[in-house]
């Protein structure tokens, strides 16, 4: 993380034993409702599909196989790549990081407004922030739905304004999912920001402008560098669930805007689905994440050397 | 007229009615002085008093609400701090925490759009005077605090600035430290003839190595002169209290003599030979300040001017030892003695000594 000036903090050796005990819970519901759920899953994508749903205990690569190759109606033909799950993928990746742009650039301004303001008005503007978590995701992305749609009010006041000729079609576009995204998620890039804000010590401004630092140079050479762990939290705050998320491409998407997040619900959801092959795609998505994530860590522990 | 600029144009910094309000609060109020070129220059005071209010004016973090700020004779007081050539050590350093020691000494040159020869060979060159040669790729988390120090300051002066400005930069460090820092940065700004201002509320760094120094409280400028000039001909009661440890002793003028000495009476009306600077009647109440290392104690009086008193508590000191003598109700004056030349056994609470007023310690003050 950034090193901010000041030492260390010691550990107290009389309190010391006692942080063991206090991990057990973590540990407990870490193994119970996130380390045993994810073992099931990859034994799951590894076992044969059951028709109705579920699972038979015998071991296949079938639902991998069926990911990337195309074996046919009959799965008798040579085998070709199949481009529709892939292609599932790298939609999502986009989405997920126009998503994670779309939040800095309006996250980022959001946050150096609040973490300048004095205490007090800071917890207002903190508690503005979080007001649309009072509301469930569901409703509140139903309600952009409403919203954005060709006769809903956006594009009323659009039409009413002379600004466009006729209504916009915002809705079941790449662009609405996004929106829809960007509107799930723009807190989780604010409050870490805001909190790397908190901390950053505003002399530094001061010194590099005592230095001949142009304002836009002091942001890109001091304050951006110095505050980097909180906006890449964000960053990753954002990317990550919106990689899997399913309720906006869902609402606001279309066929055309399909997300792996969908796709491995609708495997689990009904008759229809296909157990294995939902696990599979879920393993592909976390080891996708986790390669991410490696690779920011490695990034990360490269700058303290 | 030319001769009036020629004058201002030899000054690095002149201030003229230079005020600061926050709000409804007046940080300074109407302060004019200047400062020559080469100089080492102090501002003095107890915190809250305006004098890094006073720093960051002249630095441009500050906005001036009246007057002007001029450094070798041109305006400043409007332009940014990024085009303000003046550099400032800050109170914690502020070094950059991502930048190793070479980058954190060449990020003005940088901005200044030096070429990377120029860059390189000047931070090596402010590398050396500060001695970090073996520390020039650590980040400022690597160092103790008397090294970022150092660096802050090579940091600082590595643009060649006209004006050094430094706030409280050795607050930050231990005792030890802070004497040794003292001796280098008088050196340093020796060897550099850049001008230092430096703000402090430690009147013993101000002593020990300004040329002059600016006593301030409350927004205003109390007294400038040199080190010897503001402790031994403090010109108030603010100045005389805050510059090492007076007496201070409530007076009436009783009579003038011969040129700046007059005669004063004291509470308890015995009478003190003191000097003065400023133009005092007969019967005026003010203040005597004398040193408590300038008093003579003694079992017996010297001479008839001399004060009798009783013996009060001791106080230990190392090289010294301070006695408390009442001279009356409500007068006592603190009597400091280097132990080398006292036996302290002839010396016990309750004694009657004799203390002994030369006639050129005690000052006047007029309230």
């Amino acid at each position: 993380m950034a090193a901010g000036t000041g030492s260390g903090r010691t550990v107290s050796s009389t309190f010391s034993p006692v942080k063991v005990w206090l991990l057990l819970p973590s540990w407990l519901i870490i193994s119970f409702f996130l380390a045993l759920p994810v073992l099931l899953m990859l034994i799951y994508s590894f076992l044969t599909k059951e028709f109705r749903g579920g699972v038979i205990w015998e071991p296949t690569l079938a639902a991998y196989d069926r990911f990337i190759f195309d074996r046919g109606l009959f799965g008798d033909d040579p085998p070709k790549i199949e481009w529709v799950y892939i292609s599932i993928f790298v939609r999502s990746i986009f989405q997920a990081t126009g998503a994670t742009i779309l939040c800095l650039v309006i996250g980022f301004p959001t946050a150096f407004f609040i973490a300048t303001r004095a205490t007090n008005s800071k917890i207002i503007w903190l508690f503005l922030v979080t007001v649309p978590y009072w509301v469930n995701l569901l409703i509140r992305t139903v309600s952009m739905k409403f919203l954005i749609r060709e006769t809903g009010p956006l594009n009323e006041l659009l039409l009413t304004l002379g600004l466009v000729d006729a209504p916009l079609k915002l809705i079941n576009t790449n662009f609405a999912v996004q929106l829809g995204l960007f509107y799930s998620y723009l807190p989780f890039m604010v409050l870490p920001i805001y909190a790397a804000l908190e901390r950053y010590n505003f002399t530094f401004s001061e010194a590099a402008s005592d230095l001949y630092a142009p304002k836009w140079t002091i942001l890109r050479r001091i304050l951006v560098p110095i505050v980097k762990p909180g906006i890449i939290a964000g960053c990753i705050l954002v990317f990550v669930p919106s990689l899997g998320a399913f309720l906006a491409p869902d609402l606001l998407g279309g066929a055309k805007t399909f997300m792996i997040g969908s796709l491995i619900e609708d495997q689990f959801k009904g008759a229809a689905g296909n157990w294995p092959f939902g696990a599979a795609a879920s393993m592909i998505l976390l080891s996708l994440v986790l390669i991410v994530l490696t690779y920011y860590a490695r990034a990360q522990a490269k700058e303290q050397i | 007229m030319l001769q009036d600029k020629l004058m201002t144009k030899k000054d690095a910094i002149s201030l003229q009615e230079v005020r600061k309000n926050f709000g409804n609060f007046t940080a300074i109020s109407s302060v004019s002085f200047n400062i020559s070129d080469n100089e080492f220059f102090t501002l003095l005071g107890p915190s809250g008093c305006g004098k890094t209010t006073l720093l960051r004016m002249i630095a441009g973090f500050e906005a001036t609400s009246a007057g002007k700020i001029k450094l070798y004779g041109d305006e400043i007081e409007n332009l940014p701090p990024d085009k303000r050539p003046v550099n400032t050590v800050f109170q914690n350093y502020a070094l950059f925490p991502h930048m190793n020691v070479t980058e954190n000494i060449g990020f003005g040159l940088q901005m200044l759009g030096w070429s990377n020869l120029e860059i390189d060979r000047r931070v090596m060159e402010m590398v050396e005077l500060v001695k970090l040669n073996e520390f020039a790729n650590r980040k400022p988390g690597q160092l103790s605090g008397g090294q970022q120090q150092r660096v802050a300051l090579a940091r600082a002066m590595a643009p060649k600035p006209k004006v050094l400005l430094l706030d409280e930069p050795l607050s930050a460090l231990d005792l030890k430290l802070r004497k040794d820092m003292r001796s280098e940065l008088k050196k340093l700004q020796r060897e550099t003839g850049i001008t230092f201002i430096f703000v402090t509320h430690d009147q013993e760094e101000a002593l020990s190595m300004s040329d002059r120094v600016a006593v301030m409280s409350s927004g205003k400028v109390q007294q400038i002169g040199s080190p010897s000039e503001i402790y031994e001909y403090p010109v108030n009661r603010f100045v005389a209290d805050f510059i090492g440890e007076t007496n201070l002793l409530d007076a009436t003028v009783e009579k003038k003599t011969r040129g700046e000495l007059i005669i004063c009476r004291l509470s308890n009306d015995q009478r003190v030979t003191a000097s003065t600077n400023s133009s005092v009647s007969v019967g005026q109440s003010g203040a005597i300040s004398i040193r408590p290392e300038s008093l003579i104690m003694g079992k017996r009086p010297h001479d008839s001017t001399d004060l009798k008193g009783v013996l009060g508590q001791s106080t230990y000191l190392g090289t010294d030892t301070q006695f408390e003598i009442r001279l009356g109700p409500g007068l006592t004056v603190a009597v400091r003695i280097q132990n080398s030349v006292l036996n302290l056994e002839n010396f016990r609470n309750g004694d009657q000594v004799f203390v002994h007023f030369a006639d050129d310690v005690a000052r006047f003050l007029v309230d």
